[in-house]
């Protein structure tokens, strides 16, 4: 790395008047609100679609995954508990703090997916707006999938969606920010907790993420965030009995086969990969549905007696 | 030593006693000998003490390795419930724990004990019984100790009469720190004559609240002249609770005990070790300072609640190969 820190530390400053050393980021993974490196203390080069050198970002072992679904399993309970309208919030401010760093995503998601500066921009903002998009969810999916049900009984039959637990988030390959917006904000939105997997080859934005998940009010833990391996990281948490659901958003046929098998075990919800032409177009409720259970309840409605209530 | 584990063997010889051994009676003659044998004990080097425990507890303990570490460790759990809103239902549920702690797998060993207070031990006994696994109980005035001799020892007596096999006593640190060994002193011996022929008797230092490593050296010392069976860190109540660094120094005593006088004393760091890692750590400690005649439940103990939670997820983790979690063992 020190070799490749120098070259770029001379390319980088040779132009400015004032030469002074580049300081470049290390990136890290996101788990239970901190900023770890990689248990295994590995790293793994990062190179934009060009296959120039970007970073090295931390090479995840099972063992993070482990830790990172117990930092999600302690954060489950005041997460899936926080009032609706509060995540609503939450998820808002989200957007609000990625507003802020628009230029660095911009620049990184670039980078990562060989895009034009305002190519790149288009999908930074459409990311944003998929956070207010999910954000005005949250206190809402329980009207469309909830509700209450006619029975023929004196009683109240009441259904409402309830968060499955932890989900284990593959993000897609190819669309390293937005795609990734788009399969983890529907997540949290409805009280579930997440791990993420990014994007094997561009997990820079992701990482990024993190940083602004941290500043956010999302509490630590809701959301973790994990480099490397796609196929390395997701079959320790396939196969874990504390996963409750998991996305195979970015895993190919054969990996997806091989996870849904090992997901059988405790019964995980599986979300198979579908293929996804266009991430920016509005996607609907279904990613949201697929990592919530209905929790139907019976309420005696007694006698009503002289009110003349004739429910 | 008094009372016998079935099961376990005894790694050295262990004569009776009552008060100091012969070796070292000369020291406890007076109050002035025991003070000046306490402070001539050596100072501790605080730096190499923690420097050596951190050490310790950065051995790689793996596949074989760690599956006999998770069932040793198991083993010696003094499954613990000392809360005021503990219930009989409590006791009984904690006692069926302790005797199988995993009933989706037959192999997985007995805990040693299970530890609650006085008036709880005849439930406890009862969950227990018919098993290997003995009763723990707290006593005298846990977990302050502020309250007189006499009430004290009517404490030890009750949890001797419902049936306990070992009694779990705290050290006044008041009388401690105010360098009043003696009366320390003559309060465990006291002790230990009220739990009689059948009770091992542990005693409490609480080391959080004894501040130096000095004073954790004396009290060692104190407790196994006065006649302790097991010396134990603290009561699981206070801010500070064992640590790998106060459990070496307890294991270099008892060590040095036993070089003196040919007595074996046990130890067991109790609260704050939650998880597989920090027992493994602590058995690396007694592996490496004491020695294998210590690698039984007769000999160390975890005082511990939750802990053995993660053992036993630890454990279907090395069986199955898939991580566990918290839906696969039982909610305390």
């Amino acid at each position: 790395m020190s070799e490749k820190t120098d070259k770029n530390a001379k390319t980088g400053t040779a132009d400015g008047a004032g030469r002074r050393l580049s300081v470049f980021k290390t990136y890290k993974l996101y788990v239970g609100g901190k900023f770890p490196r990689s248990e295994s203390g590995r790293v793994y080069e990062v190179t934009d679609s060009e296959g120039h050198w970007l970073a090295n970002a931390p090479l995840s072992s099972r063992k993070d995954a482990r830790d990172a679904v117990v930092a999600a399993r302690k954060a489950f309970g005041g997460w899936a508990g926080a009032t609706a309208y509060n995540r609503g919030q939450v998820l808002y401010r989200v957007a609000e703090m990625l507003e802020g760093r628009r230029e660095q995503f911009a620049a990184e998601v670039a980078d990562a997916e060989g895009l034009s500066r305002d190519e790149a921009a288009t999908q930074v903002d459409a990311a944003v707006d998929r956070w207010v998009w999910y954000a005005g969810w949250t206190d809402k999916i329980a009207q469309i999938v909830g509700g209450g049900n006619p029975v023929a009984g004196p009683f109240f039959n009441l259904s409402s969606p309830e968060p499955t637990g932890v989900v284990a988030v593959l993000a897609p390959q190819e669309s390293s920010f937005l795609g990734l917006v788009s399969v983890l904000a529907p997540v949290i939105a409805t009280g579930n907790t997440a791990v993420v997997i990014a994007s094997e080859r561009a997990p820079l934005p992701a990482l990024s993420l993190g940083e602004v998940l941290a500043t956010s009010d999302v509490p630590g833990g809701v959301v973790n965030v994990l480099s490397g391996r796609t196929a390395e990281i997701a079959a320790p948490l396939a196969a874990h009995q504390d996963v409750n659901a998991i996305d195979l958003a970015g895993a190919g046929e054969a990996l997806a086969k091989e996870l849904e098998i090992a997901a059988a075990d405790n019964l995980k919800r599986v979300l198979r990969p579908q293929p996804v032409d266009d991430w920016a177009a509005t996607p609907g409720t279904e990613r949201m549905t697929a990592f919530l259970e209905t929790k139907t309840v019976w309420h005696p409605t007694g006698s009503l007696g002289a009110s003349g209530s004739a429910y | 030593m008094s009372s016998t584990a079935p099961t376990s063997p005894q790694p050295s010889p262990t004569p009776e006693r009552a008060g100091a051994p012969a070796a070292l009676s000369d020291v406890t003659a007076s109050d002035g000998a025991l003070r000046r044998f306490l402070h001539g004990l050596p100072g501790v080097d605080a730096v190499g003490l923690e420097a050596r425990a951190a050490s310790l507890g950065t051995r790689s303990i793996k596949t074989t390795a760690k599956a006999y570490a998770i069932d040793l460790a198991i083993s010696m759990v003094d499954l613990t419930t000392l809360e005021g809103a503990d219930t009989p239902g409590k006791v009984r549920a904690l006692g069926a724990k302790a005797v199988r702690p995993d009933p989706t797998d037959r192999t997985a060993p007995a805990t040693a004990a299970v530890c609650v207070y006085p008036d709880m031990v005849a439930a406890a006994k009862e969950a227990v019984a018919g098993s290997a696994v003995k009763v723990a109980s707290v006593a005298t005035a846990f977990p302050a100790g502020r309250a007189p001799l006499a009430v004290k020892l009517a404490d030890v007596r009750e949890a001797v009469a419902a049936g306990a096999d070992e009694i779990d006593m705290v050290i006044d640190r008041g009388a401690f720190l105010a360098g009043n060994y003696r009366k320390v002193f003559d309060e465990i011996t006291a002790v230990k004559e009220a739990c009689g022929a059948s009770a091992r008797l542990k005693v409490i230092f609480e080391t959080g609240e004894l501040s130096t490593y000095d004073n954790i050296r004396r009290a060692s010392w104190l407790g196994m002249l006065a006649g302790a069976d097991f010396i134990k860190t603290s009561t699981g109540k206070v801010a500070v609770n064992a640590t790998p660094a106060n459990t070496l120094l307890m294991l270099e005593a008892v060590r040095d005990f036993r070089a003196q006088t040919g007595v074996q004393v046990g130890v067991k760091p109790a609260g704050g070790i939650r998880t597989t890692k920090d027992a493994v750590k602590f058995l690396v400690l007694v592996n490496e300072t004491v020695g294998e005649d210590w690698l039984d439940n007769h000999w160390f103990r975890f005082g511990a609640s939750s802990l053995l939670n993660d053992l036993l997820m630890q454990r279907q983790k090395l069986a199955t190969g898939r991580y566990s979690g918290p839906d696969y063992v039982t909610v305390d």
